[in-house]
């Protein structure tokens, strides 16, 4: 329907505008990141990481950040009155979890952007690792993308939303993190990358991907019911 | 009865048993506190039962007195 | 009305659970591998099947409600998943003393169905304060129905996930209680698996009838104007 794809575009160019133009998320995320690595570096007393414990940190970190991000995901919609715009408009809600899974998308790829050459320079002697990492980063990304949107807009129509996220959210995305840290740690690891089951892996996060972008996209639309 | 335990030869015996064992009580004490809390469920439903129906036993002879006052 | 026939199914359940407790310790064998410790797992192996199935019914209920809108849908997704988060808390104190008799510890990450069931738990803990923090009723009950159907699509994926992230130097334990199990302990197992299902359905059924008669009178108080003592419970939806 193209009246979807524009809505979808509409949406996405709105919130990422904004984004550029308030700079709300994205400076807050990359910063708790790039502190949390210093926190790391202190508390496990390690200037190098290697391995698991490298794919650890790196991923916890990455997480918690993305956290932030999810928790402000539908604030704008729920101040302003987007819920309602949406609600009105002749076209199919689920074009609302799309666009705004495609805007946290984008987020999440910044914070990379930003917080892995940070993690490199702190942590990693090694730098063979990082380019199959980006593909790593990237389907783990799209998992986190569906799964926060989904829970963020439940989240933000409901009391303690600050909480609730991380709380739910957390245990949905440990396949994810199973699978993205499986795939990382031997990337790390002390003698330059591995791909110990990295094919099976890379396997998990597409399935996990798609499972829950289509449970998203599919319960959406009752959500936004009044 | 002595027969009986004599022919069985899984009842526990020697280190294991215990954990056997109290795993399966574990278990029936889950379910012992799952009745515990239902039967307090219970009261408290039976106790506003009775509440509701004086109440409404209550009103009724409040209604049949202004009835009886209405017709002197 | 919940409460018909809950009397015939207590009775079935309590003799199936009897029956089934005299098959693991006077019918079926000792195993050779794990010696009495083996018998842990007619007990813990049908709960946690029964609580995972019951997880994936409440999912299937919360499909209903978000289908038709009938608020009774939501009330027995409720009632699913809090009666198998109950049921995982005895598989979970199972599992672990099955942990420490087998392992020597308390808890071990090595056994990744426990540990998978561990995160579904918790998974399905949230449950409850998810619940909470949404005040609308209808809205409430909506979000509980979509939050037990993304669950419901985790659990399997979750899993496939711990599984593969064990070390394939530690075997799997569980694979020698269902893999070439001689006749006599699948028969135990199977029967304690039924005995476990029915006793999950049994309670389930009987939560539902304590909701009913609480919903009525409620439903009572309003209808005779009578004052009332204090609110319900937020979460937890009425069945009328």
């Amino acid at each position: 329907m193209t009246s979807s794809r524009a809505a979808f575009a509409a949406i996405l160019g709105k919130d990422l505008r904004a984004e550029l133009r308030t700079l709300q998320s994205l400076p807050a995320m990359a910063l708790f990141s790039v502190t949390t690595f210093v926190i790391f570096r202190f508390g496990l007393d390690r200037t190098s990481l290697s391995g698991s414990l490298a794919a650890g940190v790196l991923w916890a970190t990455l997480l918690f950040a993305a956290v932030l991000g999810i928790n402000r995901l539908f604030v704008a919609e729920r101040e302003e009155g987007g819920f309602d715009a949406i609600r009105l408009a002749p076209i199919d809600r689920s074009a609302l979890f799309t666009a705004k899974a495609a805007a946290l998308l984008v987020y999440l790829l910044a914070l990379e952007v930003i917080a892995v050459p940070v993690f490199a320079l702190f942590f990693l002697h090694d730098l063979g690792g990082l380019v199959p990492l980006a593909l790593v980063l990237l389907l783990a990304d799209l998992g986190l993308a569906a799964t926060g949107t989904l829970i963020s807009s439940m989240a933000v129509n409901s009391r303690a939303r600050d909480l609730l996220v991380p709380l739910v959210l957390l245990p949905l995305v440990v396949p994810l993190m199973i699978a993205a840290t499986g795939a990382t740690e031997p990337l790390l690891a002390l003698g330059g990358p591995g791909y110990d089951r990295f094919g099976t892996w890379l396997m998990v996060l597409g399935l996990y991907d798609l499972i829950f972008g289509l449970v998203g996209y599919a319960v959406f639309d009752f959500l936004l019911e009044d | 009865m002595h027969a009986l335990l004599a022919s069985a030869p899984a009842l526990p015996l020697g280190e294991g048993g215990k954990y056997v064992a109290g795993a399966y009580i574990v278990f029936l004490v889950l379910i012992v506190v799952y009745v515990a809390i239902m039967a307090a469920k219970l009261q408290r439903i039976e106790r506003e039962l009775r509440e509701l129906a004086s109440f409404a036993e209550q009103r009724k002879a409040e209604e049949q007195r202004e009835e009886v006052s209405a017709d002197v | 009305m919940f409460g018909k026939g809950l009397r015939p199914l207590s009775i079935a359940t309590v003799a199936m659970l009897a029956a089934g407790l005299s098959l693991v310790f006077f019918y079926a064998p000792i195993e050779t591998d794990q010696g009495i410790i083996q018998k842990i797992f007619y007990l813990h192996v049908p709960l946690a099947i029964v609580a995972l199935v019951g997880f994936v019914v409440g999912g299937v209920f919360a499909i209903a409600h978000l289908r038709t809108g009938n608020r009774k849908w939501d009330a027995y997704s409720y009632v699913s998943i809090h009666m198998s988060v109950i049921f995982g808390v005895a598989v979970l104190l199972t599992g672990s003393i099955w942990a420490k008799a087998s392992w020597g510890h308390w808890w071990v990450w090595d056994e990744p169905t426990l540990v998978s069931f561990l995160i579904v738990f918790l998974m399905y803990a949230t449950y409850y304060p998810f619940r909470y923090a949404i005040e609308d009723p209808e809205r409430q009950a909506r979000y509980a129905s979509v939050f037990a159907i993304t669950a419901g699509a985790f659990v399997p994926l979750n899993f496939m996930a711990v599984r593969m992230a064990q070390s394939l130097v530690h075997p799997r334990v569980f694979a020698t209680a269902n893999g070439g199990l001689p006749g006599s302990m699948m028969l135990t197992f199977l029967f304690c698996l039924a005995a476990i299902a029915l006793l999950w359905v049994t309670l389930v059924k009987f939560e539902l009838t304590a909701k009913s008669a609480s919903g009525q009178v409620k439903r009572l108080r309003r209808a005779l104007d009578a004052p009332a003592p204090g609110s319900g419970s937020r979460i937890a939806p009425e069945v009328s």
